[in-house]
């Protein structure tokens, strides 16, 4: 029971780093229709942001006030990484705004082995490890069994990105809804001939939301960073895979549907790992991806696609 | 920021599409106002400006800033002078092309791109003669390569017969994603499917290449089929996320499954392809010594160029044939549309599970081969990048279009192994410099490039496979494949 509820927050955690790039997946092929491959590197672009800015405030500029570091460190993050994200939409998405749906797929792996192998370049191809940043916890509860004691503990670390990815779901869920910008995309997603026409401006409003879509990327890019302590320029791959099998999962196009999704591949990877074999976690993700798609073609709170002919 | 680019402003939304919009441009009359030059190099000159701009705050924490492992953690160095510099290369390229492409009267692209055209819209003969004059050079490209490099032929015969597998997946994709329609990201698997089936009988039950071959391409078609059937419900991007997912499980299952497959250490020792039980090899029993003529390790190479080629031919021809039956005419039926082909009383889950298998067939038999002409295998050799490569030779190369695919396959393969070969760069940009490391980006540069220059890839237009009275061209605009529906 104590090892279930530990893999629960675990998985809770890994999830939200998940949901939070299936976002952007989610919101793009929302509002332009193709998977933006790029995304997961755009996400191991903001891990290294992220340790650059780390690396920068705590070592060259001495700040130790840890709160203020990670404020500024996502904040310049996300600034950073939405100007890469504007500049993959802009040099390989846009030039190819309706032509044929499997140029821009082309343009978006194309990107994507762009973006790994520049930061690989740049950046070096061997890991870079970061220390633990936030030690300590709370212990929600002490057991007594035979095999010792088990321990069942929220670390602060989790408790940050959780709440994090909480508050930033929460302002998104408000910015699609009830600002002028979100109902611009919502109205794009529709029907952007019709959006163009009434006057929004539909090349803008696809810009920003890959902007938005790479400023959550590098948050959950940070995320990782703490939490595992080690990236390097491959993890956009798998990371970008599981969480747009997350996207999928939920239902592509709906937002509370990415967040799940993202939710619970992430649990269904850390229990797979916890009580099956940690090698096959990721045959565990893409499986139940295969079912639900059999069963369940337009996910698990996504519209079911009406076929007009 | 958003409208400072190449394109007409941002609000002229038109559903058409780069190629059209660029065409549109073309054919505008030019309103050139006296005065406006000085204008067009000060507007030149601030995009140009912005592009430095945004390079630099791209740069900042790549090019800029390095981490590195130090003793006692990481540590962070600067390296302002490349920032600086990327940041001028960039400005320096973005007002060149703003000056002489963009935003002139004349664009030097124009010239270029009407001899192009000119070139495409050739006399219909022109492509055959084409074909023809590859083919005879395909034919005799060991002899030519031993007769006129003989100090390098070993090489170019090992590039020439690289390519030519990735000429061979390129076909064996282009049925499932070219005709049938299905897109397919996995297709990696098969190739995997193919290789270990081989290297698996031999090591079990010591069976030779020959034997192994159309053992692999069945059990490789087996898998298709069983990888196809539950996708069957499944359209456009789905089907593509399950065909990775599928490639993926593949792989994990080929590292993961220590006993059979020998996990990460792959299997080597593969047995080398024999010429009708003769060995290729010095020995006395050996080709060479049957035939008796002096034994040369080229010869190797020579005879699994000409079996690849084989095989490649044998998928091409293939291809061709089946389009001409009614599984073929099917195939494309459905990559039109589905529901009139339901409607007409095709049965699409035959359609679509016989394509699945036929690509993969041929993936299998490219696969066995991959396995022979390394003697070793391993996982690494069949990731997604791999899967990636194929499609977008296949793309790039215009889906549907065999010889488009063979030219995409020359210029890409090609061209990144070609890069191995760039040493004297070295000498300019001093001895840190290693082109080999850049290959994959150049890779992955050059399938945006092309694909933004020309969306429909290289060969775009399409010889109808019906036709009544006589045949003519279909133009790029009207091919309406690979929608996935």
């Amino acid at each position: 029971m104590e090892y279930f509820l530990q893999q629960l927050i675990n998985g809770l955690t890994l999830g939200s780093i998940y949901g939070l790039i299936a976002i952007g997946y989610t919101m793009v092929y929302g509002i332009i229709g193709m998977i933006n491959f790029a995304h997961g590197d755009i996400f191991m672009i903001g891990a290294f942001i992220s340790l650059a800015v780390f690396l920068v405030l705590t070592s060259v500029l001495g700040f130790a006030f840890l709160p203020v570091v990670l404020l500024i460190v996502i904040i310049v993050a996300m600034l950073f990484t939405s100007a890469w994200g504007w500049t993959v939409e802009r040099i390989a998405y846009r030039p190819l705004r309706g032509s044929f749906r499997l140029a821009p797929l082309i343009t978006a792996i194309g990107m994507s082995i762009v973006l790994s192998n520049f930061v690989q370049i740049t950046q070096g191809a061997r890991v870079k490890p970061l220390p633990p940043q936030i030690p300590g916890g709370v212990t929600l509860i002490r057991a007594n069994t035979e095999a010792g004691t088990m321990v069942v503990q929220l670390s602060y670390m989790q408790m940050i990105i959780i709440v994090t990815t909480v508050v930033l779901m929460a302002g998104f869920t408000l910015l699609i809804n009830r600002t002028p910008l979100g109902r611009a995309q919502r109205a794009c997603e529709q029907d952007r001939k019709m959006a163009a026409l009434l006057g929004v401006d539909v090349d803008r409003t696809i810009s920003l939301t890959f902007v938005m879509g790479a400023a959550l990327a590098a948050v959950a890019g940070f995320m990782f960073l703490l939490l595992y302590g080690v990236i390097d320029f491959y993890i956009g791959f798998v990371a970008g895979v599981k969480a747009f099998t997350a996207a999928v999962l939920g239902g592509i196009g709906s937002l509370p549907g990415a967040m799940l999704g993202g939710l619970l591949i992430g649990l269904i990877e850390v229990f797979w790992s916890g009580y099956f074999s940690v090698e096959y976690k990721d045959v565990a993700a893409f499986s139940i991806l295969a079912i639900v798609l059999i069963f369940l073609p337009s996910g698990l709170l996504g519209k079911p696609e009406v076929e007009k002919v | 920021m958003a409208g400072t680019g190449t394109e007409a402003p941002a609000s002229t939304q038109k559903p058409v599409g780069a190629q059209a919009r660029s065409e549109e441009r073309a054919a505008a009359p030019h309103t050139a106002v006296p005065g406006a030059a000085s204008n067009r190099i000060g507007e030149a000159l601030k995009d140009a400006a912005v592009a430095g701009f945004l390079a630099g705050v791209l740069g900042f924490f790549f090019i800029g800033l390095r981490t590195d492992l130090a003793p006692g953690g990481l540590d962070i160095r600067s390296r302002w002078t490349a920032w600086l510099v990327s940041i001028l290369v960039v400005f320096a390229v973005r007002l060149a092309l703003n000056l002489f492409v963009f935003k002139t009267d004349r664009p030097l692209g124009r010239g270029l791109g009407a001899r192009l055209s000119g070139l495409a819209v050739a006399p219909p003969g022109a492509g055959k003669w084409l074909m023809r004059a590859l083919f005879v050079f395909a034919l005799v490209l060991p002899f030519f390569f031993t007769t006129f490099f003989p100090g390098r032929d070993r090489q170019f015969i090992d590039l020439a017969i690289l390519i030519m597998t990735y000429v061979m997946l390129g076909w064996g994709l282009n049925i499932v994603v070219g005709l049938a329609g299905l897109l397919d990201l996995g297709y990696v698997a098969f190739y995997a499917v193919g290789a270990y089936s081989f290297a698996l009988l031999a090591q079990y039950f010591e069976i030779g290449f020959w034997t192994a071959l159309p053992l692999a391409g069945i059990l490789a078609a087996f898998w298709g089929m069983i990888l196809g059937f539950p996708v069957l419900r499944l359209r456009g991007d789905y089907l593509a996320i399950v065909t990775l997912a599928f490639g993926e499980i593949i792989r994990i299952v080929l590292l993961n499954w220590y006993q059979f497959t020998g996990g990460p250490n792959g299997i080597s020792g593969i047995p080398r392809p024999t010429f009708f039980g003769l060995e290729l090899n010095g020995s006395d029993d050996g080709m060479a010594a049957f035939f008796g003529f002096e034994h040369d390790p080229i010869h190797r190479f020579i005879f699994l160029y000409y079996i690849i080629f084989g095989l490649a031919l044998l998928t091409n021809l293939v291809t061709i044939r089946l389009r001409k039956l009614p599984i073929g005419r099917a195939w494309e039926a459905l990559r039109e549309d589905e529901i009139a082909c339901r409607s007409l009383g095709i049965n699409t889950r035959n359609t679509k599970l016989t394509a699945f298998a036929i690509g993969a067939m041929f993936g299998g038999f490219a696969g066995s081969f991959f396995a022979t002409r390394q003697g070793f295998i391993s996982p690494e050799s069949f990731t997604f990048l791999e899967s990636a490569m194929i499609l977008a030779i296949v793309v790039l190369g215009g889906l549907g279009s065999q010889i488009g695919v063979a030219l995409a396959s020359v210029v890409m393969i090609g061209g990144i192994e070609m890069l191995r070969n760039l040493g004297f760069l070295t000498q300019i940009f001093g001895a840190g410099f290693d082109p080999v490391q850049y290959r994959m980006l150049i890779f992955g540069l050059a399938m945006v490039l092309i694909m933004v220059w020309k969306p429909r890839g290289l060969v775009s237009t399409r010889e109808p496979t019906a036709a009544l009275k006589e045949k003519k061209r279909i133009g790029a605009d009207l091919v309406a494949q690979g929608e996935g529906h």
